[in-house]
């Protein structure tokens, strides 16, 4: 079996990066808390899943890879679609079913995509897109792309039979995908001990699939960077899938409806003493890039830069009636009515 | 013209097709090595090679979400199941993930992808293997459903639906492989939506599709040479788009109508074309809709019972005669 390389020193990131994916998980951060509150005030919809104390793992992942790489993600896809660069007002609007949103008002906040940015959702059947990843990873292949896809999804999927359908042919086929779990502890209400038999998710594709396991730490985003750009050199080598066991926390309920009776105040304050953006915070000001009025300053422009988006979202107009029967078919052949 | 067998002519179809377009492959369970579990892709392996038509484990959610997957990113996957009994195992990637994902993208996202492979009772299988899914298919919006019933509307239909940039469902049918028929040389294809008019006739309007179409023409003859009764017959060819305006141009001409599906009655296609029907031309009817189907019960394995459950020549027989109050 070929083994991961251990992460290259090589792979340091830049002053710039660091600043950006600094500014990016801030921007996550303060988009949620917004989203937070536009729920409650039920400008949006449905359900809707907060990434706030998972940001790490989009910025540091999504910043180790190339523009024309693939990302697809599950229904907890805010902070992937804001990592990969995408702009907030369309994800606002997006949010508030209006026709400026970034799937036309037809997706909500669980199914978010960009193609041009090549992200490609936002899906929410739990574990139904990773057989897509390998469809996507299967283009490359049949293409003879240098490209490699990132797949995220939660530890609650990895019991589906689509994970491990998607998981053998990835390995069968040697496709280019880093196949990441984030592994937050809790598929909804229910701790990974009441739901997964073998616990220690990086075991669990080696032998299975052929495909590499390692853990990284989810709260670092560093270590996700080095983590996953060493993946990505080895997938774009043509070894074949590798499997991420990304150990993170979010910090809200599963979804905004939810009461979190599973787990205590005390365990949710333990894990905000290791918070993502803090630990980043502090190796920037060690590296003399931050001070407290430069993080003040940065917060206060993000913080604006939401509001304006929010706002801006929120006055655009709902869609036409008529925009039910668009984006249906390709080649439509006249509604049924 | 040259006479093949129906499961030459998709094989055709599907050739002409991976010549024409390198990005058109065909992924399923036996489709390279064994030649398909029914010869449909037979040679296609030697000639494309392995990347091309590519055998798969049995993990039909697997391949099928790999086939939308590909078809994301502009590949047009043709995603062969040895039976759509199996496709239920995928239902999730086919219902909800290659129809859905350009409605929820905002139609950002095209899912030019085929699955296709045989539907309907088969040779004595049992319940779980004997599924007609024609109206569960046709139920989904986003989805096309084809449906031939000879080898000239097999290979033009085909060809169309790789060329379709919308997910088609296409529908074959064991029984009706080795069924011959003349396809030209030259090439053509056959647009969505039209029915075929198999048989005119006068005294009432039939509408079947695939397998029901050679019931419904059989039926029609035998009523002919016994009673003189002179039967239309339309092949649907395709049930989604349905090609309703060909059916009611036909019963304002017959005034009757009867339906033949081996799918189940309840909310069946045949509900689907009759409640259109008295919607649009209930003036030009002169008794109600009858419906032909499969009986209400798990398909039986014992061949007499699978005999009986399924619309024979004799039970559309019957149910023209009843339609058209026939007394003789």
């Amino acid at each position: 079996m070929t083994t991961v390389a251990e992460p290259a020193i090589k792979a340091e990131p830049t002053d710039a990066e660091l600043m950006q994916w600094y500014r990016q998980m801030v921007l996550i951060r303060q988009f949620e808390l917004r989203c937070a509150q536009s729920y409650q005030q039920q400008k949006i919809g449905g359900f809707c899943h907060l990434y706030s104390g998972q940001e790490a793992v989009a910025v540091g992942s999504i910043g180790a890879v190339r523009k024309d790489d693939y990302i697809i993600t599950a229904y907890r896809d805010h902070g992937h679609a804001i990592a990969r660069g995408m702009d907030i007002h369309p994800l606002f609007a997006e949010l508030y079913g209006k026709r400026s949103g970034c799937s036309h008002g037809k997706g909500g906040s669980m199914h978010f995509f960009d193609t041009e940015k090549n992200f490609f959702g936002g899906h929410a059947i739990v574990g139904a897109h990773i057989p897509l990843a390998t469809g996507l990873g299967w283009a490359i292949k049949y293409r003879k792309q240098d490209r490699v896809v990132l797949c995220y999804f939660g530890d609650g999927a990895i019991n589906q039979g689509s994970f491990h359908e998607a998981l053998n042919l990835a390995g069968l086929f040697k496709l280019p995908c880093i196949f990441l779990v984030e592994n937050n502890g809790y598929g909804m209400g229910t701790h990974i001990h009441r739901a997964s038999a073998v616990t220690e998710l990086k075991l669990r594709t080696a032998d299975a699939y052929g495909i590499p396991g390692k853990d990284v730490d989810g709260m670092d985003c560093l270590a996700m960077y080095k983590m996953v750009r060493s993946a990505a050199d080895y997938c774009r080598q043509g070894n074949g899938s590798i499997f991420l066991e990304v150990k993170t926390y979010r910090y809200r309920g599963h979804s905004m409806s939810d009461p979190q009776k599973y787990r205590t105040h005390e365990e949710v304050a333990e894990y905000q003493k290791h918070d993502p953006i803090g630990r980043l915070e502090k190796i920037l000001q060690e590296k003399r890039l931050l001070d407290a009025a430069k993080i003040s300053a940065i917060a206060d422009e993000i913080h604006r830069e939401v509001e304006a988006a929010h706002e801006k979202a929120d006055a655009d107009p709902t869609p036409e009636l008529e925009d039910v029967w668009t984006d249906i078919y390709a080649q439509p052949f006249g509604p049924y009515r | 013209m040259p006479v093949i067998q129906m499961r030459e002519a998709l094989n055709q179809a599907m050739c002409e097709e991976m010549e024409r377009d390198p990005d058109v492959f065909l992924m399923g369970e036996e489709v390279a090595e064994y030649d398909g579990a029914y010869k449909v892709s037979q040679g296609m392996l030697a000639k494309f090679g392995p990347m091309r038509v590519v055998d798969t484990p049995i993990s039909e959610c697997g391949f099928a979400g790999l086939g939308v997957g590909a078809a994301m990113v502009g590949m047009r996957p043709i995603i062969e199941f040895m039976t759509f009994s199996f496709s239920l195992v995928a239902f999730d990637q086919v219902v909800n993930n290659a129809p859905k994902v350009r409605h929820m993208s905002g139609g950002q996202l095209s899912v030019p992808i085929v699955f296709r492979g045989i539907s309907g009772p088969g040779q004595q299988l049992g319940a779980t293997h004997s599924w007609t899914v024609d109206a569960l298919y046709t139920h989904v919006p986003g989805l096309k459903v084809v449906i031939p019933s000879n080898p000239y509307d097999a290979k033009g239909l085909l060809k169309t639906a790789i060329r379709d940039n919308d997910p088609v469902i296409f529908l074959e049918n064991e029984s009706m492989y080795g069924n011959r028929g003349e396809v030209p040389e030259e090439e053509y294809l056959i647009e969505f939506g039209k029915a075929d008019i198999k048989r005119e006739g006068t005294d009432c309007t039939v509408v079947g599709w695939g397998h029901t179409v050679l019931t419904a023409m059989a039926a029609a003859e035998e009523l002919e040479k016994a009673h003189g009764i002179k039967v239309e017959v339309i092949d649907l060819r395709t049930l989604r788009p349905m090609d309703i305006n060909s059916i009611l141009s036909s019963v304002k001409k017959t005034g009757y109508l009867v339906t033949v599906e081996e799918g189940y009655p309840q909310c069946g296609v045949g509900a689907e074309i009759a409640a259109q029907v008295q919607q649009h031309a209930l003036d030009d009817l002169d008794n109600s809709v009858v419906r032909v189907a499969a009986l209400d019960v798990p398909m039986p394995y014992s061949k007499p019972l699978l005999q009986h459950v399924v619309p024979s020549v004799q039970r559309v027989a019957e149910a023209i005669k009843r339609a058209i109050y026939f007394q003789g």
